[in-house]
């Protein structure tokens, strides 16, 4: 019998204001715990929440680049439960009237384009953290609690790992995109809770989903789904019930294992929040937020194609993060070879970067010396093989492209003269390449100009030796 | 309306509450009783009336996105029963 894996995902985003949602505490990571807090957002009794006009202008904005439609009156509610990260006993969110309603995704899958609906975008409050660092109890850091979050919920449209890892990645690109948040995984400001259930293929009814939370990679999401709908398989095929529950990723082990199960399933007792008005948006209000809306990876990657004639997979991987996509158009602004710099900017800056565990953001030199290095090529003053070892220096020396050619003396033997004597000795030195290329071998060619290359330490003009070489070797054979 | 005594357990559970037998018994009786008199309000006719989303008229109350001055940790942690490390420690709980 063969399966079909079904994925619905919950992904939850920090958005990039300044203050929490709120109260005026800053949203700043990684300062020293409950240094970012008041009476607010302390869950101290009698305060007055006053929500972050920025909250919901970015909410809008995010709603409106996953094709949302977005909700002319909406209003926060009380989502009820005891957790020590949470202060005050309840998570203000939203329940029945969300900012963001049905949307839908474009996502590429194996070169077809596959939609994947959005239920809904609601906007809510971070949890604090917890630290289980005592010995004898649990200490709770409230620095977090009420950083502005949207939820995002999609419908059960994904249909395995894969797909669910690229729809992930669609999503982090669009919020990144359009400023909504930096979406740093690493930091738990984006983060992805699957519902994973599997049916038997051609069926229409969802199986029984279980749910897994805070999957930090996209690495770990396609390895949880994978491994949790093997394991729904498996059970199935021994006749087992599938348990709805909410299981733990174990990323170093590679299993998932039973957390919470449906017998103490939460009842959150929603209710609307008498602390705070609700919001009403006007039609105008959200004609002028799409028109303010940045171009969308989509849009550039059409762009890229168009403008600068760049192959499908080169703009897909270009514009898969609003940096990399900008280091491309500034370079390009300097240096108009568009795809020599798409080149650079998928082969050799990302294996260095991974390296010295650098990000581009991080890069340690401006898209000027890129367009420098480039030109260099191009003016044929270094070869493209020296210009991997520019590269490299450029990660861990000062100085530009050009002093560092002439630092480490790599510029090409411009000098005809001299490379002619070079080449002269060599075809002296290689009697059998010149009978084997008048008898026809084309590939001693190569070999001779392998070792003008060593003779001459990689800085030989490969374009000017290339033509001695032809010159020397047949007034040889003649 | 009656309520069972599994349902007071119910939600006492959820509230965080803790009654014996006999004040689970007390319990249902008298929530039963508020419950029948706000039941009363179910003889309004509420035809023609709109569903209310919120209790208040208001709006769109906003305020910008500036940041101010947060407590300091000692003053944060003034009145936790217990703390270590700058943090609020409570008793241990589970990831």
């Amino acid at each position: 019998m063969e399966y079909e894996i079904v994925v619905g995902m919950e992904i939850h985003a920090e958005l990039l204001t300044n203050t929490k949602i709120f109260c005026s505490c800053p949203t700043k990571f990684g300062d020293p715990e409950n240094t970012h807090t008041c009476p607010i957002c302390l869950g101290m009794p009698g305060v007055l929440p006053v929500l972050n006009r920025d909250v919901v202008r970015y909410a809008v904005r995010a709603g409106l680049a996953l094709n949302c439609k977005i909700a002319n009156f909406s209003k926060m509610d009380r989502k009820n439960y005891f957790y020590p990260d949470l202060p005050k006993a309840y998570q203000t969110s939203q329940f029945d009237r969300p900012l963001c309603l049905g949307g839908t995704v474009d996502i590429n899958v194996n070169g077809q384009t596959k939609p994947i609906g959005i239920t809904r975008i609601h906007i809510e409050e971070d949890a604090g953290k917890l630290l289980h660092e005592s010995t004898d109890g649990t200490l709770v850091d409230v620095n977090r609690c009420g950083v502005p979050l949207i939820e995002i919920v999609s419908e059960p449209d994904i249909r395995g790992p894969e797909e669910a890892r690229i729809f992930a990645e669609k999503i982090r690109n669009t919020l990144e995109y359009t400023g909504v948040s930096d979406c740093k995984m690493e930091e738990g400001s984006i983060r992805f809770d699957v519902n994973v259930s599997v049916r038997e293929k051609g069926t229409e009814k969802l199986g029984t989903r279980t749910e897994m939370k805070n999957l930090n990679s996209f690495r770990a999401l396609e390895r949880a789904i994978k491994y949790e709908s093997k394991r729904q398989i498996i059970e199935l095929k021994k006749g087992h019930p599938i348990i709805q529950e909410t299981r733990k990723w174990d990323d170093v082990k590679g299993i998932s294992s039973a957390m919470r199960s449906k017998e103490d399933a939460q009842d959150y007792r929603y209710f609307p929040e008498p602390d705070l008005v609700p919001i009403t948006i006007t039609d105008e209000e959200i004609k002028k937020a799409k028109s303010e809306l940045p171009e969308l990876p989509e849009a550039k990657k059409a762009r890229y194609m168009a403008e600068y004639d760049l192959p499908e997979y080169d703009a897909d991987l270009i514009t898969s993060s609003k940096e990399m996509a900008q280091f491309f158009e500034e370079t390009v602004k300097i240096s108009n070879h568009p795809k020599q710099i798409a080149n650079w900017l998928m082969v050799d800056i990302p294996a260095h970067l991974k390296e010295k565990e650098l990000s581009i953001s991080t890069i340690p030199f401006v898209p000027s010396d890129l367009a420098e290095l480039i030109d260099l090529i191009q003016n044929g003053m270094i070869s493209g093989k020296i210009a991997k070892f520019v590269m490299e220096k450029m990660f861990t020396e000062d100085g530009s492209p050009k002093e560092i050619v002439e630092r480490n003396n790599w510029a090409q033997m411009q000098d005809e003269g001299e490379l002619q004597t070079i080449i002269e000795k060599i075809v002296e030195d290689n009697p059998k390449s010149v009978s084997d290329i008048s008898s026809g071998n084309k590939k001693a060619y190569g070999f001779l100009t392998g070792q003008v290359m060593k003779a001459t330490k990689g800085k030989a003009n490969p374009q000017l030796a290339n033509k001695i070489i032809r010159e020397v070797v047949a007034k040889k054979i003649n | 309306m009656s309520i069972s005594n599994e349902e007071v357990t119910y939600v006492s559970k959820l509230a965080r509450l803790r009654f014996n037998e006999e004040e689970t018994k007390k319990m249902a009786k008298e929530l039963g009783s508020v419950l029948d008199y706000v039941a009363t309000l179910n003889e309004v006719d509420t035809s023609n009336i709109e569903p209310t989303e919120h209790i208040l008229q208001v709006s769109n109350v906003f305020r910008d996105d500036v940041v101010g001055t947060p407590l300091s940790n000692q003053v944060a942690l003034a009145n936790a029963p217990d703390q270590e490390n700058g943090c609020f420690k409570v008793p241990r709980v589970l990831d």
